[in-house]
């Protein structure tokens, strides 16, 4: 493509399919603690 | 969902159901604004209306761009979660606890959350027992979770630095029978580190959160000393001690901006300045009513902050001084799964805190709010109606989340704000949602600015 450039692929998408593992960290373990932020956080399987 | 936006010269636009990011120039972004889906293959014809000075061929070719990744399910996707978030909560297990093992603290920052260490009682120290019994009730309750984490928070746990060792230690046999894995953190705000201490929580602990609000008036307006004195000059160096004996790795430095420092980014390039390589820097919450707390008329100030920061983050990050900004953190490829981003942090189900007496709360920031409190750790019971109202709380539950952008980056943002500051756990605390919709923007440029 000329004008687009796309940073990524569908990941959310496929992740429906096979996510919810639950043994990532919780999310105000790690930085938080009074706020929510849970995109920036680690997936377990990708490790 | 497409979100466009635009900083400095970058054109984004977000596919916000199937997450994907496009950086686009100057025509592809003025129509992909202009677009609702469904796509026709075809250019439509009200574009060669709306945008008069591009000729008809490069409209044409911008719309065939668009028009693929329409096709790719990459563009204008529709969202098919809203039937996995139904009852996803109802099946977690308990993974992680906040282990509150000092209500006390040696600072008094003014804008505790946790009045002063104390959450509106006694000051109080966890016994090693009640300690033992959090650690049952968590294996008890993972049900098939492997990996469970502790957190030891306060007030400040430092003060009672005997129950985090003999807390880590029990947790560490029952890990071997019951065939678990224990992550340990820890929150401190440093006063009382010294080489012992360091060297056990380098070898326990997974993550480390150190408290530091940036440079050295910001902090000492705030967390100050019982005495009133400033904090800075004890502090730092001892965090940074521990940030060095730790690689600069698996911590955080943390700080809080509030009202009298709304130029926080210099606080976070400060931290970055003194050497620290892992850093956090959040707004204050809390009553609106203290002088300290951002307002409405402040976002104007803070958006500008937060694309500075942007910028000098990417020129540093590219120039040998790298650092990480937590809110800055975004992994497009592997970050979190789509179920994970629908639940959020897990609240009152996935994620508990445990106060000194062993009394279970939905999460730290809940502890001291007896319309809150779910249980104890003594019996191991707890409130299945305070849970399920944290069960069937997500994204699609709320409704001001429905047209956000920002909705799989916040997972609905956080629930103690909502409850407590807004009075319902499905409404978001509104002046936090505009920032994090900032930071989400913001993150998504820098991704932009070093894709190139």
């Amino acid at each position: 493509m000329k004008r687009i450039k796309t940073l990524n692929s569908a990941v959310l998408k496929q992740s429906a399919a096979k996510g919810g593992c639950g043994e990532c960290q919780t999310s105000c373990q790690s930085a938080c603690k009074t706020s929510c932020t849970v995109a920036n956080q680690k997936c377990e399987q990708s490790k | 969902m497409v979100h466009t936006f635009q900083i400095k010269d970058k054109n984004i636009a977000l596919d916000v159901n199937s997450g994907c990011v496009h950086v686009l120039d100057k025509l592809c972004y003025e129509i992909v604004s202009a677009l609702e889906p469904p796509l026709t293959k075809e250019t439509p014809e009200f574009l060669y209306g709306a945008i008069q000075d591009e000729p008809r061929e490069d409209i044409d070719e911008a719309y065939s761009e668009i028009y693929e990744l329409y096709s790719d399910g990459t563009l204008f996707s529709e969202d098919s979660y809203e039937n996995i978030a139904l009852d996803m909560k109802k099946r977690s297990p308990v993974k992680a606890l906040c282990l509150h093992v000092s209500h006390d603290c040696n600072l008094r920052c003014k804008y505790c959350f946790a009045d002063e260490g104390a959450y509106h009682h006694d000051r109080s120290l966890m016994s090693a027992e009640v300690g033992r019994r959090a650690i049952d009730f968590l294996i008890k309750n993972s049900g098939s979770r492997r990996n469970l984490e502790v957190d030891f928070f306060g007030g400040e746990p430092l003060m009672n630095m005997s129950v985090v060792k003999s807390t880590v230690e029990y947790a560490r046999e029952q890990e071997k029978i019951h065939g678990k894995n224990f992550r340990f953190t820890i929150t401190t705000n440093g006063l009382l580190l010294n080489d012992e201490n360091t060297e056990f929580i380098n070898k326990n602990m997974y993550n480390v959160v150190l408290s530091l609000d940036g440079r050295r008036e910001v902090n000492d307006k705030m967390r100050v000393r019982a005495d009133g004195g400033g904090s800075y000059d004890i502090i730092m160096p001892k965090l940074k001690k521990m940030a060095d004996s730790r690689g600069q790795d698996n911590y955080y430095v943390r700080g809080t901006y509030t009202r009298n420092n709304l130029d926080f980014s210099k606080d976070v390039l400060h931290l970055a300045d003194l050497g620290f390589k892992q850093t956090s820097v959040e707004p204050v919450v809390g009553d609106e009513s203290e002088d300290y707390m951002i307002r409405r008329e402040d976002l104007p100030k803070l958006f500008e902050e937060y694309e500075n920061l942007a910028d000098e983050y990417v020129r540093r990050r590219a120039d040998g001084r790298w650092f990480n900004f937590f809110h800055f953190m975004i992994d497009l490829e592997q970050g979190p799964c789509v179920i994970k981003r629908l639940s959020g942090c897990g609240a009152g189900c996935e994620y508990l805190a445990v106060t000194p007496d062993g009394d279970i709360y939905p999460c730290h920031q809940f502890v001291g709010h007896e319309e809150y409190k779910m249980g104890n750790v003594a019996d191991g019971e707890i409130s299945s109606e305070i849970r399920e109202t944290f069960e069937n709380c997500n994204v699609y539950t709320k409704p001001s989340c429905r047209d956000c952008f920002a909705k799989f980056y916040c997972s609905g943002g956080c629930m103690a704000n909502a409850c407590l500051l807004c009075g319902d756990i499905n409404t978001p605390h509104e002046l936090s949602c505009e920032l994090m919709r900032k930071r989400v923007e913001c993150s998504l440029y820098i991704k932009a600015c070093e894709a190139e």
